[in-house]
């Protein structure tokens, strides 16, 4: 085989690298050496991992058989022990040996660790990789009263509010007077502060960590000042160090990284550097979006032939320079940043009430820089005017207009994704001429989205306008067939059609791709008021079986506990149930239940025989929980009867299936204990009676309820309460919660229709028809819909003897 | 009533599978899914390439079957990924009289 590139370093760079070359050449031959036991992951996201505890595999940038496809030889876990530039050869591991044309030296860079007392001790980790990452998840977990994060930079913040979030107290100690200086002026770093205290991050300036005190492990820091902040967990987050010690034994020049020019080449022909261990024009960036355009133009440089020097480098193909932009992945605080922090004019707007900071920063007429804390209205915008730098004239004005406008409104030629540098363009591009429909489609074929994901709302926003404005297409209940909810509704009404069957052979929907079949099936039964033909094969296995399945393949079983009240016998019940299927985790619910998870399909029946409770319906598209606070019944601020009301609800809507999930709460009072603003259906009691709120989100997005109506007496609130659920049962599409449903149709007409008099009254009658049909589910375990409901064949049963001529008789 | 080839073994009864739906069985050390589709019935390895997701409780249409994990659709006659990712093993599936046998010994791939 001839000779081909070999890249050394598996990180984001190594990668974009990869990416770039087989951009433009399909052909030449590829080596990916990955020092790192694992194969090429998002480093970025490790913060998002050290919040959520998710296994490090999602960070992947590429699956396995991407490497396989794309003709990459990866090596995974293996080491470049060493390199001769004469003979063009390269040592892997010490053991073998590749021989190479060009090289791309993408070692990333270390962890900086200040060569203290204590530095060595246990419990005390940098946050650079996955294992650091269990580590300080595991350390934050596991009852220690304190953490400290030594720098409060980027990175340090983003480690503080993953430990923060394992429940641990924690606080960042600063070297300077003012946070992530690189990126921030004093005003927005003033807010950061308390913003941080919002999330219980403390954070002390002006210290100096002298010694971490030990002595067998790490205990706390000792400051120069004398003082002492104790703390069982350290993390060290001040910097980091290019990893240059390879192409220093080559004889390549370094200063602080591997010095390269405009094309990416390094003093050794032949031998290009990208990444945070590269140092161009004295910058050496620590930043992911550079990273994208430096791979870019090394990879021309490689595929043009000038990176052996026998070509001059094409000018097109000059990297010069990256305006640094950052975004803190903090929930709970939005920061965006790019450019400098400062200029010779200036425009701020600024709230310290709300932790509010809006910044621009002009130099000779041209836009060099922002700050958004707080509100982060019209980042896109304004980065990439940073990024352009645009002429202005009035840069409040420009700072106004940011705020009014969404992605949407960009230009083509803004940069959505920082990390892979798409376009606005290349998203439009993807839905015009690709025939992307979804976000995800279009985030699979533009890869914006798939790096740090932060850009994700906007690609969204971005997906929604070109696809709405192209055609106004209605959401299709079945995309394959192009029919929509009405379409269809109006066609089981007119032909009688009773069963998704009947549908399918009615008009064919279903049976290309099957993907609505669940769909067609919750249509058809909403229809016929619950009197349709019920087929289970158009069911999701869940409303097969009647639980939510796991990820490992078995099932979890939340039995109804109406209002979140339960009683000491149902509690034994469950613990025997618990006890005697070895259930694995049994876990309290945010909606009051108890949820016993890793039960295995052929014991559902029998264990809801012996729970003896109905089903919680905690895996279908129905009517889920209604969480209540105590209320009246011992809550001594207690206004209305908020268990009462709760299990009125529960016990009306009980098994009737919505078009998505419908989560509900009944609080006591306006404390609100029981969140019932952010549910679906919530009812809060207030002073003289109740607020009746509908489509309120506490997921991806957090959506307050809007009020439908406030009334006096409970059952009235019950009353507006369940005329909206049968209104959304009817109206809304398929998978489309409350908080989609009510902003599309629009809340005044929501409460035309739920509010009046007659309409309101034709569909609590329709629900109550609906209603006496229900049965629980959990029954079936007595009177299954098929012998085989609950189990797999797992070992064939033994052949049953022929009837008729004896086997082999025609021989 | 013709007799079944030698390297096809038996299965179950065709009543052990509810139309339109799947259901997996071990043969020869091999977990695989059977499935009675609208349009025959297919036998696929049960676990998903992606995430090893059990297929044999996945929504079936004519002739393809749906992850119930993550979505992953796949052809029933040929194994083919319908979304994205890598394809399933099929086997051949014969039904003789109220018995369904399939043919183990060679797994088909997609044409790459």
């Amino acid at each position: 085989m001839t000779p081909g590139i070999v890249i050394v370093g598996g990180g984001i760079a190594g990668q974009a690298v990869c990416e770039a070359l087989r951009e433009r050449d399909r052909d030449v031959a590829i080596t990916l050496v990955c020092g790192e036991r694992a194969a090429p992951y998002d480093r970025v996201r490790l913060s998002e991992i050290l919040v959520s505890g998710e296994n490090s595999e999602t960070l992947r940038l590429r699956p396995t058989e991407w490497y396989a496809d794309n003709g990459v030889d990866l090596l995974v876990g293996r080491s470049v022990t060493w390199i001769d530039a004469d003979r063009r050869v390269l040592g892997i591991d010490d053991t073998d040996e590749l021989a190479f044309a060009q090289l791309v030296i993408a070692t990333g860079s270390q962890p900086l660790m200040p060569p203290i007392p204590g530095i060595g001790l246990d419990g005390v980790h940098p946050f650079r990789d996955p294992a650091d990452c269990d580590a300080i998840r595991l350390a934050a977990a596991s009852g220690i009263e304190r953490a400290a994060v030594v720098g409060g930079g980027l990175l340090g913040l983003e480690a503080a509010r993953g430990i923060a979030a394992q429940g641990c107290a924690v606080t960042v100690v600063h070297l300077l007077d003012r946070l992530m200086e690189r990126q921030l002026d004093a005003g927005a770093s003033s807010l950061l502060a308390p913003a941080l205290a919002g999330l219980d991050i403390d954070v002390e300036f002006d210290r100096n960590t002298q010694q971490i005190i030990g002595p067998d492990r790490a205990h706390g820091l000792r400051f120069t000042d004398g003082s002492e902040l104790l703390a069982d967990l350290v993390v060290v987050s001040i910097g980091i160090r290019p990893e240059s010690e390879l192409a220093r034994t080559m004889g390549i020049v370094c200063d602080r990284g591997i010095i390269v020019d405009d094309a990416m080449r390094t003093s050794l022909p032949g031998v290009l550097a990208v990444g945070e261990c590269a140092q161009h024009r004295g910058i050496v960036y620590g930043l992911v979006a550079p990273i994208y355009d430096q791979a870019r133009v090394a990879a021309q440089t490689l595929i043009s032939g000038a990176g052996a020097g026998g070509v001059s480098a094409d000018a097109a193909a000059l990297y010069l320079g990256s305006v640094p932009s950052a975004k803190l992945k903090v929930a709970g605080i939005d920061l965006v940043c790019a450019g400098e922090s400062g200029g010779d004019m200036e425009a701020v707007v600024t709230d310290a009430a709300t932790n509010m900071y809006r910044k621009l920063s002009v130099r000779n007429g041209r836009v060099i820089g922002t700050v958004l804390l707080g509100d982060t209205r019209g980042s896109e915008a304004l980065v990439a005017a940073v990024r352009s730098g645009e002429p202005i004239d009035d840069p409040l004005q420009a700072l106004a207009d940011a705020s009014l406008s969404g992605p949407a409104d960009l230009p083509d030629t803004a940069q959505i994704c920082d990390c892979n540098g798409v376009c606005k363009g290349a998203l439009i591009a993807a839905v015009i001429d690709g025939g992307c429909a979804t976000p995800r489609e279009v985030m699979a074929v533009t890869r914006a989205g798939t790096g740090c994901g932060s850009c994700r709302p906007a690609v969204k926003e971005i997906v929604a306008a070109a696809t709405g404005g192209l055609n106004d297409e209605p959401a299709y209940l079945c995309p394959c067939r192009k029919q929509t909810r009405k379409s269809l509704a109006e066609q089981i009404r007119a032909d009688g059609l009773r069963s998704v069957s009947d549908v399918a052979n009615a008009c064919a929907t279903g049976r290309a791709c099957g993907a609505c079949k669940p769909a067609l099936a919750y249509l058809v039964s909403e229809v016929c008021a619950n009197q349709h033909r019920e087929e289970r094969d158009a069911r999701f296995i869940n409303d097969r079986v009647h639980a939510n399945i796991q990820h490992d393949g078995t099932f979890s079983v939340v039995p109804r506990m109406y209002g979140g009240v339960t009683t000491p016998d149902e509690l034994r019940r469950i613990a025997d149930v618990a006890d005697k299927y070895e259930v694995p985790m049994v876990k309290v619910t945010g909606g009051q239940r108890l949820d016993l998870l890793g039960v295995k399909k052929q014991d559902l029946p029998a264990i809801w025989r012996e729970l003896g409770m109905p089903s919680g319906h905690a895996y279908a598209k129905a009517v889920r929980t209604v969480k209540t606070c105590v209320g009246t019944d011992f809550c001594r601020f207690g206004l209305g009867d908020s268990v009462g009301l709760g299990i009125e609800m529960e016990k009306l809507w009980e098994g009737l299936h919505t078009p998505h999930k419908v989560k509900s709460g009944v609080s006591g009072c306006p404390r609100n204990c029981a969140e019932a603003t952010v549910k679906d259906i919530g009812c809060v009691a207030v002073e003289g009676g109740w607020q009746v709120r509908a489509g309120g989100a506490a997921g991806g997005n957090v959506r307050e309820a809007d009020i439908l109506a406030t009334v006096e007496t409970r059952g009235d609130a019950l009353r507006v309460a369940t005329t909206f659920l049968q209104f959304y049962r009817e109206n809304a599409d398929y998978k489309e919660r409350t908080y989609d449903f009510i902003p599309r149709v629009g809340l005044e007409k929501v409460r035309e229709i739920v509010l009046g008099e007659e309409s309101g009254a034709a569909l609590r009658e329709r629900l109550r028809i609906a209603k006496a049909a229900t049965q629980d589910p959990w029954l079936e375990r007595d009177e299954p819909y098929h012998p085989r409901q609950f189990d797999d064949l797992d070992e064939p049963d033994p052949e049953p003897a022929l009837v008729g001529p004896p086997a082999g008789a025609e021989l | 009533m013709s007799t079944v080839t030698p390297a096809s073994t038996y299965a179950c009864c065709v009543d052990d599978i509810p139309r339109g739906e799947g259901r997996s069985i071990i043969l020869d050390g091999r977990r695989i899914a059977i499935f009675r589709a609208g349009g025959g019935w297919y036998a696929i390895d049960a676990a998903c390439p992606h995430r090893g997701g059990p297929l044999a409780d996945g929504i079936v249409c004519d002739r393809a079957v749906i992850c119930p994990l993550h979505d992953r659709r796949f052809d029933l006659d040929t194994g083919a990924a319908l979304t994205a990712g890598d394809p399933v093993a099929t086997y051949a599936v014969e039904i003789r009289g109220d018995r369904v046998y399939v043919t183990l010994g060679a797994a088909q791939w997609p044409a790459a």
